[in-house]
């Protein structure tokens, strides 16, 4: 996956755990909590949601690294294969 | 068998108005199933029935407001002979101002199709049919979002008016500032009626954080547990043990022989809802856990059952996320007692006279002072620390 893709994943992704959100106005490096007022049952629900789409498991130890935007797209990329 | 009558669905319910019938005349029904969806100002709930039975008449039909009480619908115990249908005409019922149209029956012959009622009525209204639709919520049902987006990508007919968004729109507003003005009236007269006091506790989460830490690394995401599920399993757990805490006011204290735990959700957008966990001391921390993440969902997709407005013997509530120390907050009347939790913080801490850094919460307890007191409140609350030292007993 590239990241015009993992974007969109998460725009999806947020999208489908909160509708009432728009993610496309969020800044990227903002940590996502504050910026998209996620909670971490949110948090958790969008984790188990990629987990689902992508097959990507993410450990527990893992979760700062997807805590804004542009660290959720780093992560995703790094595990998917690219086409 | 007799009669399903409209529900109180919150404490200050005044009336209802089925949205849609998810039965039909002559339909076996079993205990926990949904048998309608009704509408209050304040949310749309699927109203599960509690005994078996067959429906024999269906007496209110949907869009038409009546009080909680009137019988909605006739059902007899499944060995019973059937009565002849009378035509009913609905008792006291004032009809509802324009509105979303009425969905009427479901033809027998139509294909049912998982749809939230919201997408339902927006549907209806667009004239679009679910059928053609691929849902995007939850187990591929079709939510408002797949109907708005069906009507706008339809080719304009001429004259036709813009009715959908502009109904979504007018309602979540509308729907907003009853709710507001409901837990206003309900904090309100919790401040007259109920003499709190505050106790406050720090509580060593070093256990729990580790149990967690070590549980959680073994389970794939979708089994985790947070920690706010095993902060209320021991809020549970020592409802039963301090029962003072746990039970209604009326003119004295009620003690409740079950565990009820009410928790409070905030919804985007604004709004507060405290739907309950039924038995929540008789469910493990996994069980407690699920259940706390379906009740959210369902009351942050604004579809709740109505077992989720069973009445809650005590209630928590947890604002850890929002980044405050302590909670002290406004207990839920008839309750007599609610629990809150900061965050989880690391903490300098003496133990066994060394220093050092501990994950701490800060626990608080707002008790009503007629059914208990600061003795049986700091016992409570010991109780709880207590608990949380010896997570993997939970």
């Amino acid at each position: 996956m590239n990241t015009t893709e993992a974007r969109a994943l998460f725009d999806r992704l947020v999208n489908r755990i909160a509708p009432e959100i728009d993610p496309a106005t969020a800044d990227p490096r903002a940590p996502i909590q504050d910026a998209l007022e996620l909670d971490s049952m949110d948090f958790l629900n969008l984790v188990t949601a990629l987990h689902e789409v992508t097959g990507v498991e993410v450990p527990e130890h893992d979760y700062p690294k997807l805590a804004t935007i542009d660290g959720f797209v780093t992560y995703v990329v790094d595990r998917t294969p690219c086409r | 068998m007799g009669e399903f009558r409209m529900p109180v669905l919150g404490a200050d319910m005044e009336a209802g108005t089925i949205v849609e019938w998810r039965v039909a005349v002559g339909d076996a029904v079993r205990h926990g199933d949904i048998i309608a969806v009704v509408d209050t100002d304040k949310s749309t709930i699927e109203v599960e029935v509690f005994e078996d039975g067959v429906v024999e008449e269906l007496l209110v039909p949907p869009g038409v407001e009546v009080p909680v009480g009137t019988p909605l619908a006739r059902l007899r115990g499944p060995g019973a002979p059937a009565e002849p249908a009378m035509v009913t005409a609905p008792a006291t019922a004032a009809p509802v101002e324009a509105g979303p149209a009425r969905l009427g029956e479901r033809p027998t012959d139509e294909v049912f199709v998982r749809a939230s009622p919201m997408a339902r009525r927006d549907a209806a209204v667009a004239g679009v049919d679910l059928v053609e639709l691929v849902g995007s919520g939850p187990g591929g049902a079709v939510v408002a979002r797949d109907v708005a987006t069906a009507a706008a990508s339809r080719p304009p007919e001429p004259g036709a008016p813009e009715v959908v968004p502009e109904t979504r729109s007018a309602e979540a507003p509308r729907r907003r500032a009853e709710m507001r003005r409901a837990v206003g009236a309900l904090m309100a007269r919790s401040a007259r009626e109920i003499p709190h006091y505050y106790l406050a506790t720090t509580v060593d989460l070093g256990a729990t954080t580790e149990w967690l830490r070590e549980t959680n690394a073994q389970r794939p995401v979708a089994a985790r547990v947070l920690p706010a599920a095993v902060l209320f399993r021991a809020v549970a757990v020592a409802a039963r043990q301090v029962p003072v805490m746990n039970g209604v006011w009326t003119d004295a204290f009620v003690p409740s022989e079950a565990v009820h735990l009410g928790v409070a959700v905030s919804l985007r957008g604004g709004g507060l809802i405290a739907p309950a966990i039924r038995d929540a001391d008789q469910m493990g921390v996994d069980e407690l856990m699920a259940s706390l993440r379906a009740v959210v969902q369902r009351a942050r997709a604004g579809i709740l059952r109505s077992s989720d407005f069973t009445d809650p013997t005590i209630t928590v509530t947890n604002l850890g996320d929002q980044g405050v120390d302590e909670v002290y907050g406004v207990i839920y009347p008839p309750q007599v007692a609610l629990v809150g939790f900061g965050r989880v913080v690391d903490r300098p801490w003496a133990k066994d006279g060394l220093l050092g850094v501990r994950p701490v919460v800060r626990a608080t307890l707002a008790a009503d002072h007629r059914a208990s007191d600061g003795i049986e409140g700091a016992r409570f609350l010991a109780a709880i620390e207590h608990l949380l030292q010896s997570p993997e007993d939970l």
